[in-house]
């Protein structure tokens, strides 16, 4: 009668332990946030270990609603990696800030709590009821400070086509379960196994349109600039890989496993969203001055490359969408780690022109941040060249060149974008120069995600066996 | 069965009427009052089609909670009726074209129906008949045993919801007396009645 | 099903007459009162001066607080009815089921209670 708890340990530990730092904190000192800031992190290591620890099996649990497979657990590695080192940034951020609340650390933990939901569902109720857990906690984490209007904005614009996207999903789902019978994803693959009724098809395309929306796909993206501008930047941080990887992982379980039957169906509207997507990012994004929306366009543009792996929706084209997902991760936690440290006379600045000159005042630092460009850019040998490498070849492989020849193009066009950032660190002359020290492990976050970037091309193995074992895992392998 | 066909029809023009008329009423205290009217007519479809648990839930919940406080945002909020109607004109036909392009999905849905029923053996828990096994008993029997991981999931989003409002609504004010009825009565009388002995025509 | 039906009846009829007592009332006095609107007679009174604002003004974003707590600890308690309707059938597992949930909320009751959320000051 009683469930299998055991696949299910990494997110009990994660339940349980902000459920104990909540009351620690409501109990405890008045200014324990760096504490449980530290003791999050801990947790979110735990949870890491004992997640290791399931590599290799596969195991569905409460009645099939949670499932933990090679492709879970290498997604959930990469949400708790993205959780940890957002909150390890957060830390001096919310020091200088004076937004020292210890509920900062615990929705952060519950937020990660909806992510490796999101990650593991097999069902579309527990699809649903975990994307708004995550959504849910990210809203009030983007209305952190309460005090600042463009938070608060952020926190409302979020929410506001959070909830429409969430109602579009819902709205798609129910189709599904009318036409089906049945929310279970492995029921969902059988019923459509022989034969697609209309409305299924159409509540099919509204999955994919909630998904999109959560991972910010064009032309689902409107939300992303202001929310990613008006959000905290270390909130923004999170945003930009956790949702960002637990819902890609979710979109492609969902597409690729129940909604397989109708690939013919869903893979122009995928095929259009990543090109599109892939445009948009480039273009929009070179008349931008301030660095966070920047990166809002340049998330949409990744967006648009990892989801030509899904595109081509075959055993590499997942691994593609893999090996994309962890470079893309530590390339832009470290571009974030870079932007956290823009500080001039102790507040934070945003213009890509105050980066001015940094090669002179912050050699180190200007270093991270031009490899990180040059990876963004893909450019050999940084390791963003081969996240773009393996999706273009995986379309290539299936005979969509068009998808990769855009993929091609928009790299080029993007690259003025991400070089210029790099010419105006080692060329321009510094206009008013940054603050230097107060790191607090901003300084670890870049040099180790620099140095991981940098050597991938070295040592590229372990990534690319893991992904391709992950990915195999998803197709019965 | 013919007076039921006479409630399902009348309950549904009722809702789709007040539907109507909750976005196209002038005043938003009355769009909020169709709303409620909305929600009851709802009710007792969910009624009609033996779901009487989502009924009454429909009724606790959204008129007794989410309604008053649509009500309470409408009512205590300095809304410009004016300012919030200008432009409704201007949204009339992209709105009008979106609820025209989900009236032709719906109608090729209508068109294609076919009942799920044809794999039966799919349906992880199917309806009893609620005659037999009354629709509030049967959901008893599945959310906390079957479901019992949505369950405490929804616990958590209740949780996250609450720590949430507080957390970008609560503050704390300075320089307000507030009451501590514990420190009230642990007053005791040696704390606070000082007896001294005043001597004649000086005063204290 | 039709039984089932047969016990809403009552309400049903209930709600007929509710409703055709209120519109025969309504619509008696609409018929047969003398009715003579004029400007004055349709203003806002407020103490024989001329209305110093508007009836809707700015309110404290406690009173929402206050609201979506408790629709929160509705929603928490609407869970509860099936599970005492079919507590016979669900056993012990039901019942541990049903405690733990309640205890996840009980951590957001002490956090709202410490934080001093539940204070009107």
């Amino acid at each position: 009668m009683l469930p299998d708890l055991g696949p299910v340990v990494p997110e009990l530990i994660v339940a349980v332990a902000a459920m104990g730092l909540l009351m620690v904190g409501v109990f405890g000192r008045a200014n324990a946030t760096r504490t449980l800031c530290g003791l999050a992190i801990l947790v979110l290591f735990v949870a890491l270990v004992f997640e290791t620890g399931l590599t290799g099996t596969r195991a569905e649990t409460f009645g099939g609603m949670f499932v933990v497979d090679g492709f879970a657990v290498y997604a959930k590695i990469l949400v708790l990696i993205a959780a940890a080192a957002s909150l390890a940034m957060s830390i001096g951020w919310l020091r200088r800030e004076g937004a020292e609340r210890f509920e900062f650390p615990v929705i952060l933990l519950f937020a990660t709590l909806g992510m490796l939901m999101m990650v593991s569902a097999n069902n579309l109720i527990s699809l649903y009821l975990s994307l708004e857990l995550q959504s849910l906690s990210l809203y009030v984490l983007a209305a952190f400070q309460r005090d600042n209007s463009r938070s608060t904005e952020a926190g409302l614009k979020y929410f506001v086509l959070g909830s429409l996207a969430s109602g579009m999903l819902l709205y798609g789902s129910s189709l599904v379960y009318g036409f089906a019978g049945t929310t279970a994803f492995d029921g969902l693959a059988h019923a459509f196994g022989n034969g697609i009724p209309l409305g299924a098809t159409i509540g099919v395309i509204f999955v994919l349109t909630g998904l999109a929306f959560k991972v910010a796909a064009v032309p689902f993206h409107m939300w992303t600039p202001d929310v990613y501008e008006g959000a905290p930047t270390p909130v923004t941080a999170l945003f930009a890989v956790g949702p960002k990887i637990a819902a890609f992982a979710l979109l492609v379980r969902v597409m690729v496993g129940p909604f397989s039957a109708l690939t013919d169906q869903w893979l122009q509207v995928v095929v259009f969203i990543s090109a599109a997507s892939m445009i948009l990012g480039a273009f929009a994004a070179i008349a931008q001055s301030n660095i966070k929306r920047l990166m809002a366009y340049s998330s949409i543009g990744h967006v648009g490359y990892a989801l030509i792996g899904l595109a081509v929706g075959d055993q590499t084209g997942v691994r593609g969408v893999l090996i994309y997902l962890a470079i893309y991760l530590f390339m832009t936690l470290g571009t974030w780690a870079a932007i956290l440290a823009m500080r001039q006379k102790g507040r934070a600045v945003e213009g890509i022109s105050d980066l001015a000159g940094l090669a002179k005042t912050h050699p180190g630092m200007a270093l991270a941040l031009a490899i990180f460009m040059f990876s963004m850019a893909g450019i050999p040998p940084m390791a963003g060249f081969w996240g773009k490498l393996y999706v273009f070849m995986a379309a290539i492989d299936k005979g969509m060149v068009t998808l990769a020849v855009i993929g091609v193009l928009t790299s080029v066009v993007g690259a003025y974008y991400y070089l210029r950032i790099v010419k105006v660190m080692y060329f321009d002359e510094p206009a008013e120069v940054l603050d230097h020290g107060g790191g607090d492990g901003l300084g670890f976050v870049m040099g180790v995600t620099a140095l991981v970037i940098l050597f991938f091309t070295l040592i590229p193995a372990p990534l690319v066996t893991q992904a391709g074992a992950a990915a195999a895992t998803l197709f019965g392998g | 069965m013919i007076v039921q066909a006479i409630v399902f029809y009348v309950l549904s023009a009722v809702l789709i009427a007040s539907g109507v008329l909750v976005i196209s009423v002038r005043n938003p205290v009355h769009a909020v009052l169709f709303l409620i009217l909305a929600f009851f007519n709802a009710a007792g479809l969910f009624v009609l089609n033996g779901a009487e648990f989502l009924a009454m839930v429909l009724v606790v919940v959204y008129v007794g909670a989410v309604a008053v406080l649509f009500l309470f945002v409408v009512m205590l909020l300095d809304i410009n009726l004016l300012r919030m109607r200008e432009g409704f004109l201007r949204y009339l036909p992209t709105g009008a074209l979106i609820g025209l392009i989900l009236l032709i999905e719906l109608a090729g849905i209508y068109a294609s129906w076919s009942f799920g029923a044809a794999e039966p053996g799919l349906l992880a828990a199917p309806a009893p008949d609620p005659g037999a096994v009354p629709n509030t008993d049967a959901l008893g029997r599945l959310i906390y045993t079957d479901y019992i991981y949505l369950f405490q999931a929804a616990g958590l989003i209740l949780l996250v919801a609450m720590i949430g409002a507080i957390m970008l609504t609560l503050r704390a004010r300075s320089g307000i007396l507030r009451q501590s009825i514990a420190h009230q009565l642990l007053r005791s009388r040696a704390s606070s009645i000082e007896l001294r002995k005043v001597p004649r025509g000086e005063g204290v | 099903m039709d039984a089932m039906l047969r016990e809403y009846l009552p309400i049903l009829i209930f709600l007929v007459i509710a409703i055709g007592v209120s519109t025969a009332f309504i619509g008696g006095a609409w018929l047969a009162a003398r009715q003579r609107p004029d400007i004055e007679k349709n203003s806002p009174y407020e103490c024989g001066f001329d209305a110093f604002d508007d009836a809707r003004a700015k309110f404290e974003v406690r009173y929402y607080l206050v609201g979506i707590l408790f629709i929160i600890f509705d929603l928490e308690v609407a869970f509860l009815f099936p599970w005492a309707v079919a507590l016979g059938k669900i056993g012990m597992y039901g019942f541990w089921s049903m405690v733990l949930f309640l205890a996840v909320l009980t951590v957001g009751f002490i956090y709202e209670w410490r934080k001093g959320a539940l204070e009107w000051e």
